[in-house]
């Protein structure tokens, strides 16, 4: 097993057998002000959230709610002030793809196996595979450069998936795409759950995309971050955008978010 | 092209110059005397400059080595940040034609005060950008290795040396061009031999041709050095170099 970066208390072992589940309880997070006498920023104030095996919780809420802190807590980058987490070893998406731009795809994708310390060869056969899963057959090679927006994300996907963890956090994975690229990599994303299901913590501001993916949608509050509502999706997959259940549901949560 | 066409417009103004103005040879030498002086000349000026280029060679390959070890020590230690960053900008406000016969004091005629001034001058060129190229890694990707699981270590290996590569690169680029103006007046301040020795001598001996001659050499050497830096770049770290938008 690689070094964990976190401390034991965030993770009891007995979490690791219970693959997947996220277990966030009135969780307090409190940033020290940017500027000296400023007041210090309460990001989230007393959030709860579960995911359980397999489930997609989407969390939805305005701009500077602390959803980026929610998912950087249970990663474990950062401890919480008050509260607890109990949460399975969960992998990072971010906005942007962060992909090194020397390296090629199939090493990009293959970055969390390096640090693992698989033996290079392996780590590029599994990378190379899964790549080809995600219709990248011919973009082995290339660098992040030569790469469309939509496929970088399948990249920094694959990388993710790959870093073997049962909870997958997604910070707005989709943000920096156009409108069109980002429908298509919803329907993607959607697909490849399917053939790899893990326990996905997405936030995202764009309810649509909240309602296509998840299972169940989490409305916050303007900061400091706060539960307002929860709405089960519960809709069949694969989903469609015009379906009359998500589009009422998306003005339910539309309506919540204020 | 543009620039070959430019120099050809300048010589062609010298010669010109030099010719029709009655100003006397040894005072402003015609190109075409100049460039009799590098054909005549050419023993002397090349046993000269194998000196020359050494000297600014080494001194590079010096101010390289310890520009990228005091990077990274830097990059890693607050404490070295503070305790040497500020010396480090101090010593390139050292004038260097008054600390080069200083050093040729201490260290004697040879080769090596010239390549400790050549390394010097080289230095602080090299450290910045390397510094800057470490520091500039996004904090988001430092994130996502530890959300990995890597070590400081890997981080480092993984991510940051790659990253600090082009830093390093444009601080070698920059050196070479001061290093050729460190070589010469290190060697100005004594020495038995140089291109820079050679100019020194040329001049009262009203040699002003072979003088010119031997600044053009040292200019090629310079041009040939960055050149063959930037080709090393585009070959190794094809990813940094931009691609040329509307260049024919």
């Amino acid at each position: 097993m690689p070094t964990r970066t976190r401390s034991p208390a965030q993770v009891p072992p007995h979490t690791r057998d219970r693959a997947g589940v996220v277990r966030v309880r009135d969780v307090v997070k409190t940033f020290a002000p940017a500027r000296r006498g400023a007041a210090p920023v309460t990001a989230l104030d007393g959030l709860s959230l579960d995911a359980e095996p397999g489930e997609f919780v989407a969390v939805v809420g305005p701009s500077g709610c602390g959803k980026t802190t929610l998912l950087e807590l249970v990663c474990g980058l950062i401890a919480p002030d008050a509260g607890s987490i109990d949460a399975a070893p969960a992998a990072l998406m971010a906005q942007r793809d962060l992909l090194l731009p020397w390296a090629g795809a199939v090493e990009n994708a293959a970055l969390a196996l390096r640090v693992a310390g698989v033996a290079r060869d392996a780590a590029r056969q599994r990378a190379t595979a899964l790549l080809r899963d995600f219709g990248l057959a011919g973009f082995e090679r290339a660098r992040p450069h030569e790469l469309s927006g939509g496929m970088r994300q399948r990249v920094a996907f694959a990388r993710t998936l790959l870093a073997g963890r049962p909870v997958l956090c997604l910070d707005e994975p989709f943000a920096s795409l156009d409108a069109l690229t980002r429908s298509e990599m919803q329907d993607w994303l959607a697909a490849a759950l399917r053939a790899d299901p893990r326990t996905v913590v997405m936030v995202t501001h764009d309810v649509e995309e909240a309602i296509v993916l998840a299972d169940r949608v989490v409305v916050l509050s303007p900061r400091p971050g706060r539960v307002v509502a929860t709405l089960d999706v519960g809709a069949p997959r694969p989903r469609r955008r015009t379906d009359p259940q998500l589009v009422a549901l998306r003005a339910r949560a539309l309506a919540r978010l204020g | 092209m543009s620039a070959l066409l430019v120099l050809l417009a300048f010589l062609g103004g010298w010669e010109a110059y030099a010719r029709l103005s009655g100003v006397d040879e040894f005072v402003l030498p015609p190109p075409s005397a100049v460039a009799t002086a590098l054909v005549d000349d050419r023993g002397l000026l090349w046993s000269n400059f194998t000196v020359t280029a050494g000297e600014i060679a080494v001194g590079l390959a010096a101010a390289t080595a310890l520009g990228l070890g005091l990077a990274v020590a830097i990059h890693f230690s607050p404490q070295v940040r503070r305790g040497v960053y500020p010396l480090l900008v101090g010593s390139q406000t050292l004038p260097i034609p008054i600390v080069a016969p200083l050093l040729i004091v201490w260290f004697g005629f040879d080769l090596t005060p010239k390549m400790a001034i050549v390394a010097l001058v080289c230095f602080f060129p090299i450290v910045v950008p390397t510094l800057d190229a470490l520091s500039r890694v996004d904090a988001d990707l430092h994130k996502l290795m530890r959300s990995f699981g890597a070590t400081r270590w890997q981080t480092f290996r993984i991510v940051e040396v790659p990253a600090a590569l082009p830093g390093l690169f444009t601080g070698a680029k920059l050196s070479v061009a001061v290093a050729t103006i460190a070589a010469v007046l290190a060697e100005q301040a004594g020495s038995e031999k140089g291109l820079g020795r050679l100019v020194l001598q040329a001049l009262p001996q009203f040699e002003t041709a072979r003088a010119y001659a031997a600044v053009l050499v040292l200019c090629a050497f310079a041009v040939l050095l960055f050149s063959l830096l930037a080709l090393a770049e585009r070959r190794l770290l094809p990813w940094s170099v931009q691609p040329r938008g509307t260049a024919p």
